[in-house]
Parts: C-alpha cells; structure tokens; sequence
C-alpha cells in the first residue's frame, strides 16, 4: 500500500524537556491512524509537528514522498484539541470564511450534509453544544477536501451518545478513501475506527500494530472477575493469578473452564462473576504501569 | 485576494454585531464633545495669554512681563503668533525686532484688557499697535479634532492590538496558521478592516457633533478625512506592533495602557502645548496622536492647506510605515 506520510526519527525538545523522542512510522494511504497515549506522552507534540503547527528539533517528514513543504496545508485538514473561532459569526458564515481559503474546496452543501450542520447553519458558533461544535469543527477541517485529516482529541469531553455520532462520521471520511491520524484517550475509540495504533509514552513509541495484532501478541489469556468479598474466604487461592482492584478481584486465566472449576471447587459464588478478554486500556497499562488518562 | 476578502469580511461582522462595542465607539466621543461643549461654554480663565516672538532674554527689561496672571508664549514665527491673536487662542502678541509692536483682536474683551495693562506697564505711545478681526474659536472648535483623534486612537489601538492577542490567546490564530492564509493577507485584512470601520465612525461621529454644535470647519473636508486615514493607518500600525508576538490579554493592555494614556494628556488634545517644558513638547512629538490633532486642527480652524500640513502627513507616513514593518516582520501566529 502507498505511503502517504512518513515520519522520520522526529525529536523534539522544549528546553530541557524532551517531548518526542526519535519517533518514526509511516501511515498507508487511506488507513486510520491513531496515537495513544497519556497526557503528556507526546502524542499533540507528535500530530502538530506532522500537521506544520510546531517546528521539529530535527527528523524529518515526507508526504507522497517529498520533503513536507508549504503546499501540505492545501492538502490537510487539521481539527486541533481546543480551537477558538471567531466570534459573532454563524455556522455558515464560519464555513463559507474557511472555504475561501483554500484552492480547492468542497462544495459548502456537502459539507453541511457530511457533518449533520443542517439544524444549526445559523446558530451563532458561541451557542454550540459540545457535540455540535466538534462537527463544525470536523467540517472545518475538510472543507478543502483534504487527502490526509488530523483529529486531536476529538471526541474528548462529548457524551456518550455525541461520541458515537462522532465515530459515524469518521467512519464516512474513511469510506471516501481519506487517511486519518486521530490522537485518543478513549481506548473504544481507537478499536473501533483505527486501523493501526502506535501507542506512545515519554516522547516515544513503545507498541504498534493493528489492535487486534497488539492484544494478540501480548495477550492471549481472558480476565475472570468476581467481587472482592466473594474471593477473601477462598481456602487457597495458590494457583490462581488474583489481584484485587477497585473492590474486584480479577484472575487472569488461559483456560477459563478450568479457573471455574477451581472456583466451584472452592464454593464461591458465581453469581456476579464476569468474563472478559484484554482490552486496549489493560495493554497500555500493561506496557506502562499507568492509566491512560493520567 | 478571496482569502482577504474573507478575513476582512468576517472581522466585519464580527465588529458590526459586537453591539455593545460598536455602541462605545459611537457613543463616547459624541458624550465627550457635548460634554465639554457644556462645560466650557462659558469658558472664563483666569489667567490671560501674551505671545512673543523671538527669545525671552530680549524682553526680560519691561515691566509689562513682571506682571501677575499674564502666561507668556514663545513663538518661533511672527505669523503663527499673529494666527493665534487671530483665533483668540492668545490675548495679544509681542515683538520687540526690527521695531516694538503688538498686535489684538479688535473682537476679543480680554485682548483690550492686556492692552491696557501693556499700557500700563510700559506706556502708551512705546509700541505700534495692529489689529487682527479673526473670528473667535471656542473652546469645543478647539477640542473636536482632538476628541475625534482620541477616539480614532482608541478604537484603531484596543480593536486592533487587543483583539490580535486576543485572537492568538484563544487560538483561532493556530487555526489560521493551518490553513494556506499567509500573515500578511490576515494582517492587512485586519487593517483594512478597522480604517474602514473607524473611517465611518468618525464620519458619524462628526454629523452628529456638528448637527449640535455647530463647529468650525475652515479647510477642506477631503484634507481632513486624507489625514484622519493616515492617522487611523498609523495608530492601526502601532496596534499591530503591539500585537505581533503578545499572547496576555492583560500583558497587552497594559502595554496598550501605557501607550494611549501618555498621548491622551500630552498630545494637545485638551489644552495646548505651547508654553509647557520643551521636554514635554519633544516628547508630544514622538506620538502620532500629537500629529494627526495638529493637522486636524489646523485644516478645522485655520483652514490649512495639505502643503501647510505637509509635516504632519510626513511623519504620520514614516511612522506608520516603519510600525508596520516591525509588525509585520516579527508577527508571530502562535
């Protein structure tokens, strides 16, 4: 598959602090993309410095295989963290600026059907709810159409609901063939709409893989979990890998028949127990010894 | 050209529907002008001016400048000083080379009265009298080209200046960074979009004074709006100097605070300078408010020329070019 960004050996220091760490990778054309990672990782450092935002260190980046150069932003559409607009205007009158920017542009009607704008063109920006503001921002950042399309933290703050809308319309720029570089706390979010992951900690990249290819290598055992209060008067828990968190007592098992049957042997209540496999959130804590939203 | 049309459209707007600080643009240098229009309507000094021409150490032997409550006036020009007796803005001038002579205005009570204390003083046949029949210029003739500057000030200073650092501090100016807008489109989109929008202000403003007041306007309406353009452009200029790299909305009004409230009181906006130390006189120079009220003034009520204000359009030009050069040169988006 073609190569349409690459990353090379990307360092970059404020002062003394080191925020990207040599990090390299490359993204296939019309793949999703996502960064992951606690706050402080490097992940915003790492997508601003790909985006044009922030300068380098040093390192070096390639799009369609030519050093990045000032043509790159007719080509990408960016949706930063947190982003102003300007004040007193409506949603409309706010595409139509961003629209005149560009060379080349989608049609403003497509846009307001792509990112669902029609029951709010004129509202002025100021009045947005949450989810609301993240699609004007969502078509702000593909009014020129772009090949590649950068999401900082997108879906971050949204309820649930304004978060599976969200994935709808990512899901329909990925269907039009567009490459996506999204940063993400939300691990569900990075399984359900990236293709590959890079999950980056200290400036650097520690795993990478599709998410199911990353469980998989690190993963192949299940989690039983049962309350903690139904676990304490267990006789022997010798051979059974427990630790005890949040009020759960979680087993981590390759053979999820046979930890039954030990806990049947045991008389423990199976009533309230669960059973679930390794998740994205478990691999980084795992790989880092910390909470992804740390 | 669309992406600078764009901009200066939407900063348009944005100016236009901001109610409350339209409302203020509009509404306090017209509160202003009435207001002193008011207060000084009865204007009643206490102390009298006397003009002379030439340095002081030539005049120190007549009695006449021992005199209490007489302000004396050193004028460089013979004709200024006899402009300004003309305009009442001074009570009698004296000079003393080739021969003594003085000159009144045959319409002004309280010249007769310096006169007849010139008389007093150092009697009655020593000097050769002239007379000048100027109209008087009230004190609100005086003070509007000044109120209109300030507001000018005002408005091209904080709308421009604060608003950029605004901008840049909530990071709609990182946004622009992302797309292909380069610094100077949005600059001059920013520019462009106040010198139109304080241009009309000032053009309301000023129906709106003179449907009240009545003031005097002896020169040319297009010299007068030429210059208030190119006092607006520099004062834009300096607001984007201010601008370029600031990201503290309060760091930045400070600055901006600092910059208007000396121009405020020492641009001769709301008494002359002649007369005060030649420090502050130097000073007033260094600020485009000081120059564009000059001009302003002297087309108002002297019915100045644009070559008899060639100075003013000279220096407000070098000042708004070299502030713009700096802003545009050291402007940061981020």
């Amino acid at each position: 598959m073609e190569t349409l960004l690459e990353v090379k050996n990307l360092i970059k220091h404020f002062g003394s602090v080191e925020a990207v760490n040599g990090i390299s990778f490359k993204i296939p054309r019309g793949r999703c993309l996502g960064l992951l990672g606690p706050n402080g990782a490097g992940k915003t450092t790492t997508i601003e410095i790909m985006e044009g935002i922030t300068e380098a260190s040093s390192g070096e980046i390639f799009y369609k295989g030519k050093p990045q150069d000032a043509s790159f932003r007719q080509e990408a559409g960016i949706q930063f963290q947190a982003t102003s607009l300007q004040e007193f205007l409506t949603v409309k009158e706010t595409l139509n600026m961003f629209h005149q920017l560009y060379q080349q542009s989608k049609t403003i009607d497509e846009l307001i059907e792509m990112c669902a704008l029609e029951d709010i063109l004129d509202r002025d920006t100021r009045q947005l709810s949450g989810g609301q503001r993240q699609r004007l921002l969502l078509a702000l950042a593909l009014v020129n159409d772009p090949e590649i399309v950068f999401l900082d933290e997108p879906t971050t703050g949204l309820d649930p609901q304004s978060r599976r809308n969200f994935w709808n319309l990512i899901d329909g720029i990925k269907e039009r063939g567009k490459t996506i570089v999204l940063t993400t706390h939300y691990m569900d979010e990075a399984y359900t709409l990236c293709d590959e992951i890079l999950i980056v900690d200290k400036g650097k990249i520690i795993a990478e893989g599709t998410p199911r290819d990353l469980l998989e290598k690190h993963f192949n055992e299940s989690i039983v979990r049962l309350p903690t209060d139904v676990t304490e008067n267990m006789e022997s828990q010798a051979d059974l890998a427990i630790t005890n968190k949040n009020g759960w007592s979680e087993i981590r098992t390759d053979d999820v028949e046979k930890t039954i049957r030990q806990l049947q042997k045991q008389n423990v209540s199976l009533a309230r127990m669960e059973i679930r496999k390794w998740n994205l959130e478990d691999l980084f804590i795992e790989l880092t010894g910390k909470d992804l939203r740390n | 050209m669309k992406q600078f049309i764009a901009v200066l459209h939407a900063r348009n707007l944005e100016f236009l529907r901001d109610r409350a600080a339209l409302s203020w643009n509009l509404i306090l240098p017209l509160l202003l002008v009435l207001g002193f229009a008011v207060l000084f309507s009865d204007e009643n000094r206490a102390v009298y001016k006397v003009g002379y021409v030439g340095e002081l150490t030539q005049y120190e032997q007549l009695d006449f400048f021992t005199t209490k409550y007489l302000e004396f006036v050193r004028f460089d020009s013979r004709d200024k000083a006899i402009a300004k007796v003309d305009s009442h803005r001074v009570d009698l001038v004296i000079n003393l080379n080739p021969t003594p002579v003085y000159w009144i205005n045959s319409t002004s009570p309280k010249g007769y009265i310096v006169e007849k204390m010139l008389w007093g003083s150092e009697g009655q046949g020593k000097f050769t009298r002239q007379e000048v029949h100027g109209e008087e210029i009230r004190y609100v003739d005086w003070i509007v080209p000044g109120i209109l500057g300030l507001n000018i000030m005002f408005s091209c200073l904080f709308g421009v200046g604060y608003v950029i650092v605004r901008y840049r501090k909530s990071g709609f100016l990182k946004r622009l960074k992302a797309t292909p807008l380069t610094p100077i489109k949005f600059l001059l989109a920013q520019m462009i979009s106040r010198l139109i929008l304080i241009q009309a202000i000032t053009v309301i403003v000023y129906t709106g004074c003179d449907f009240f007041l009545d003031f005097q306007m002896k020169g040319s309406y297009v010299n007068l709006f030429l210059l208030s353009t190119l006092g607006s452009i520099s004062m834009i200029a300096l607001g984007l100097l201010v601008a370029a790299r600031m990201k503290s909305e309060e760091f930045a009004g400070g600055i901006l605070n600092m910059i208007t409230w000396p121009m405020m009181i020492l641009s001769g906006v709301w008494f002359s300078l002649e007369g005060t130390p030649e420090l502050i006189q130097l000073f007033a120079q260094t600020m485009p408010l000081t120059h564009m009220v000059n001009g302003a003034r002297a087309i108002m009520t002297e019915g100045a020329g644009l070559f008899d204000i060639a100075r003013e359009f000279t220096i407000l030009g070098i000042m708004s070019v070299v502030f713009l050069f700096i802003g545009a040169s050291i402007f940061r988006w981020e």
